[in-house]
């Protein structure tokens, strides 16, 4: 077993404050909503009452005669002037433009936007836009939109099946007809999302003096700045972000791109800076931030023993009316598709379809939390087929210690890890035979409990490659992260991080790193976050990769900066390189510390000082460097192979559950997680996402649901028909870590964003139904919500 | 809507007067004319609390009060509860060193709900806590190390108190 990497490591792996919360705790921290320009307007949305229907017209006089009314945008007007927006597949005839033109594609869909002089005023103008339409037939079902020839989202595409791909990744015939058992089953993820507490807000204003559009913007996207130069038909270079905005809660959803290319386009016409802030019901019904929502029907062909031969997975994810990126996460599941098991093979067909729906988007852990809950389910089904336990069936299948660089067959080559040992260790802070005696107890008194066992691969640090395997034309095979050190000339330190943050602690991953690589204290590095134009290069802090990728780019900029201390110290002390020591800072004559050269004297010599540095050197001390992803520049192979991700991290969840029969509430009482991400950068950053990861997955699995009725009306649209977990939802967790150091990274670190979400979902579902298993009931739907498990009990219907 | 009404309201222990139409809220009359910020927008329904503040002692959500009923009562924000010096109070101290938040944005919120009870019971037990931020919808932390900066800070405060 490897110890934690971090016991000669003076920063990194520490517990030390999270530099970021000091201005939240004082509540000083700067929102999109926070900023307020003079002059600035204000944007209320008009909302299509139908799922799918005919705009006739749109009548805006009487709104436009209210006093304080500035403007009011219709999608013919922005069609006329803009681009539509594009997403990364190759279906050039299903066009998204931030205002429906001519049809409207789901119930809440944006028909035109009132802009006025405050929010208040633009409200009640938006309420007198009379739009007249006629209602069309919608499809809301999605498998029989896969089918449907005649109702089309998108007419012009020609079906609904956005997406259809199949691969087959070694030798799946020969396994199943090889194996001694197979059984197949179907398990559905309900349509959730992460629904962070700040809704998407962007302000925009465009200085004609400069050319320049300034945006500010509650975002966390790849591709941003692109896509909006892109809508606008304005160059890159005229459009700056201010990545310094806080933002409040995203987890892959904050991808206000319809948003920001509306007050774009006002923010030019009127001359001012315009902005909009979602307000509740925009966000939850339009806003563009449901998660994924996918029916698998999988077979697994498996041996007496336990052993896991083969997977034959059939993914049909409904992606809504306008989906975004969101048919890439089917994709991402590729890069851990049997999980942390040595399965042999497996045929994956994957297919997305538009349906008269608010669009997806990608959503923490990129659909492999999905994907994740299907591998378990079938884990635990061979398990009760055979009679075996459901910790030994895991533990024969894993994938060993020392097997590591594994590659599994869809082609990616898992770093590190031990699955064994953290498993152990979880079981072990769980007290398992205890929590077995436990369950046992409550069921001879009669009430039904459950055990879950649960774990997670958590693929980081991506390389974009999905989006070639889906659309060929799009020949991305990188996906790479900058930083920028700079030292003043009074030695002071600053890093530049050139993306936003939702609450990762990039700055104080930075500054940890930095201080670990030159042995200063974090405390008095400053991190800045560059506006868009002055950043390093980023692809934002998605995929679970700014401590693989910042981290790794910033020890790497780091070590440029000391190997120029270093010459410029050999020419000043007129010995060879080899000869001295670096120390916090200072170089030393290694034969003779007194000779030496502080940090202050360096960073003087190297901004002023030109007749003492090495002939021909760059005057100044800077660096950057732009990580690129291990592993990452290569395109698929033949047989459509392909590493996507660089690193796995791991976890192992065991919760303990009680279901009241009478209402068929599931009660979470007790819950131990062991994880594995490497090297921990921030200890308490780690522990934080992984039980906040941990808590989305237990409203996945039991409360979240964005529901739409058969007739396609919306019905989730407030706090109070979605349902998230309080904090009595939410037991004490227990958590247990556990480091396997990647190789890939600067100090062994993996990504730890999403595990949590990955593992708790099929963790509950687990115990959900080893809590059911004596009423010979079972449930394979998300979310597990008390009507269901009720049903279930009452009819004693069987899902199997 | 023209019409305007006169308030005064003691808001962290300074007197603020406005004129405010009838219908603006207590959380848009503090982001906006107050232009205390650290008060938040979440649901504007009164389910996540992200809004709260103190109001005559008392902990409510602003998005569901109007301004106008703060005529004449005192209003305790995210921002009254740091030291004089504008240094972070012994609550807004336990949250850092617990690194009770990740995004930041729930836990004006937090704080606030916390300051309510600690105010009102030194030793809060486990049930105590969860009943004084069960109102409160945080969506980073999964509420473990939250539950721990409050414990954090009634020990403290009991340490200052003596």
């Amino acid at each position: 077993m490897k110890e934690q990497s971090g016991n000669n490591l003076k920063f990194v792996s520490r517990k030390r404050r999270v530099r970021e919360d000091k201005r939240f705790v004082k509540g000083t921290a700067v929102f999109a909503q926070d900023v307020n320009l003079p002059n600035m307007k204000h944007c209320a949305i008009v909302q299509s009452p139908y799922p799918r229907a005919k705009i006739l017209s749109i009548d805006a006089s009487q709104a436009l005669g209210m006093e304080g009314v500035r403007y009011v945008l219709t999608g013919d007007e922005f069609r006329a002037n803009a681009n539509d927006m594009k997403f990364g597949l190759n279906t050039p005839e299903v066009k998204w433009y931030p205002l429906a033109v001519d049809i409207t594609r789901y119930a809440g869909e944006w028909v035109a936007v009132v802009v006025a002089d405050d929010q208040y005023t633009a409200e009640d103008a938006a309420e007198l836009v009379e739009v007249e339409y006629e209602s069309l037939e919608p499809i809301i079902d999605p498998e029989k939109a896969y089918d449907e020839k005649e109702v089309l989202v998108h007419p012009a595409h020609g079906s609904n099946v956005l997406y259809e791909g199949h691969f087959c990744w070694g030798t799946v015939d020969e396994d199943f007809a090889a194996a001694e058992e197979t059984l197949s089953y179907r398990v559905r993820w309900g349509r959730s999302s992460t629904v962070p507490i700040e809704t998407f807000g962007v302000v925009a204003r465009w200085n004609e003096a400069v050319d320049l559009l300034d945006v500010w913007a509650s975002i966390q996207m790849p591709n941003y700045v692109e896509l909006l130069a892109a809508t606008l038909r304005i160059p890159l270079n005229c459009v700056r972000l201010h990545q310094d905005v806080d933002v409040g809660g995203s987890y892959g959803v904050k991808r206000g791109i319809k948003h920001s290319v509306i007050v774009g386009y006002l923010s030019r016409l009127l001359r001012a800076p315009v902005r909009m802030i979602e307000d509740r019901l925009i966000n939850m019904s339009s806003g563009d931030a449901h998660g994924p929502d996918r029916i698998f029907d999988t077979q697994v062909a498996f041996n007496r023993d336990g052993k896991i031969l083969s997977l034959k997975i059939r993914a049909l994810d409904d992606a809504g009316a306008y989906p975004s990126r969101a048919p890439f996460q089917l994709a991402k599941p590729i890069s851990a598709i049997v999980g942390p098991y040595k399965i042999n093979s497996v045929q994956y067909d994957a297919i997305s379809v538009v349906t008269n729906k608010t669009g997806q988007v990608p959503v923490r852990g990129f659909g492999q939390s999905p994907t994740n809950y299907m591998i378990e389910a079938a884990v635990d089904k061979v398990a009760r087929h055979l009679n075996l336990g459901r910790i030994e069936v895991r533990q024969r299948n894993f994938i060993n210690h020392d097997e590591f660089p594994y590659q599994i067959p869809s082609g990616s080559k898992y770093d590190s890890g031990d699955y064994h040992t953290v498993l152990q260790k979880a079981l072990d802070a769980a007290n398992y035979d205890e929590l077995i005696n436990r369950r046992d107890a409550a069921r001879a008194a009669g009430r039904l409990a459950g055990v879950g066992i649960g774990t997670c691969l958590e693929p980081g640090g991506g390389n974009n490659i999905f989006e070639y395997l889906m659309n060929p034309s799009a020949e991305i095979t990188t996906f790479s992260e900058g930083a920028e050190i700079r030292v003043d000339p009074d030695g002071l330190v600053t890093g530049v991080v050139g993306t936003t943050t939702s609450g990762q602690g990039h700055e104080t991953l930075m500054a940890t790193i930095i201080g670990e690589e030159l042995g200063i204290d974090p405390d008095t590095i400053r991190v800045v976050h560059a506006d868009s134009l002055n950043a390093p290069v980023t692809r934002s802090p998605v995929a679970s990769r700014m401590a693989i990728m910042l981290g790794s780019s910033t020890a790497a900029a780091a070590q440029k900066i000391i190997a120029k201390v270093m010459r410029i110290a050999a020419y000043n002390l007129q010995e060879v390189e080899d000869d001295l020591e670096y120390v916090d800072g200072s170089v030393f004559v290694r034969r003779d510390p007194v000779r030496k050269l502080t940090w202050r004297d360096i960073c003087f010599i190297a901004h002023k000082a030109y007749h003492k540095m090495p002939n021909g050197m760059e005057p100044g001390l800077q660096a950057q460097h732009v990580f690129q992803v291990p592993g990452g520049g290569q395109l698929p192979d033949e047989q459509q192979r392909v590493q996507i991700y660089p690193c796995f991290s791991f976890q192992a969840h065991i919760p303990y559950v009680e279901i009241d029969p009478g209402t068929g509430h599931v009660k979470i009482l007790d819950y131990t997680i062991g994880h594995d991400c490497g090297t921990m950068i921030n200890p308490d950053i780690v522990r934080g996402m992984v039980i906040g990861g941990l808590v989305h997955g237990i409203g996945a699995a039991l409360y979240e649901k964005f529901a739409y009725r058969p007739d396609g009306q919306f019905e989730s649209a407030t706090f109070a028909d979605y349902l998230m977990p309080s904090v009595y939802e939410v037991p004490m967790v227990k958590d247990v870590d556990h480091c396997t150091p990647s190789p890939l990274t600067s100090h062994g670190q993996k990504g730890s964003g999403e595990g949590g979400y990955l593992g708790a979902p099929a963790a509950i579902a687990s115990a959900v139904n080893d809590a059911l298993y004596p009423r010979g009931v079972s449930i394979y739907e998300l979310p597990m919500r008390s009507h269901l498990i009720e049903d279930l009990l009452n009819g004693g219907k069987t899902n199997p | 809507m023209k019409n305007t009404i006169d308030i005064s309201v003691s808001i962290n222990g300074k007197e603020f007067e406005d004129s405010v139409i009838p219908r603006m809220t207590l959380l848009d009359f503090l982001r906006d004319k107050a232009r205390l910020t650290g008060t938040h927008t979440g649901c504007e329904h009164g389910v996540c609390g992200a809004c709260s503040v103190i109001f005559d002692g008392d902990p409510v959500r602003s998005c569901s009060l109007l301004a106008v009923q703060a005529n004449g009562k005192s209003v305790m924000t995210v921002e009254g509860l740091t030291n004089a010096d504008g240094t972070p109070g012994i609550i807004q101290e336990a949250f850092q060193d617990a690194h009770a938040m990740q995004c930041g944005y729930c836990t004006s919120g937090m704080l606030v709900s916390a300051h309510a009870l600690l105010e009102r019971n030194d030793r809060p037990s486990l049930e105590d806590i969860k009943e004084a931020i069960g109102g409160n919808i945080c969506r980073c932390t999964g509420y473990v190390q939250i539950i721990e900066a409050i414990q954090l800070a009634a020990t403290r405060l009991r340490e200052v108190s003596g």
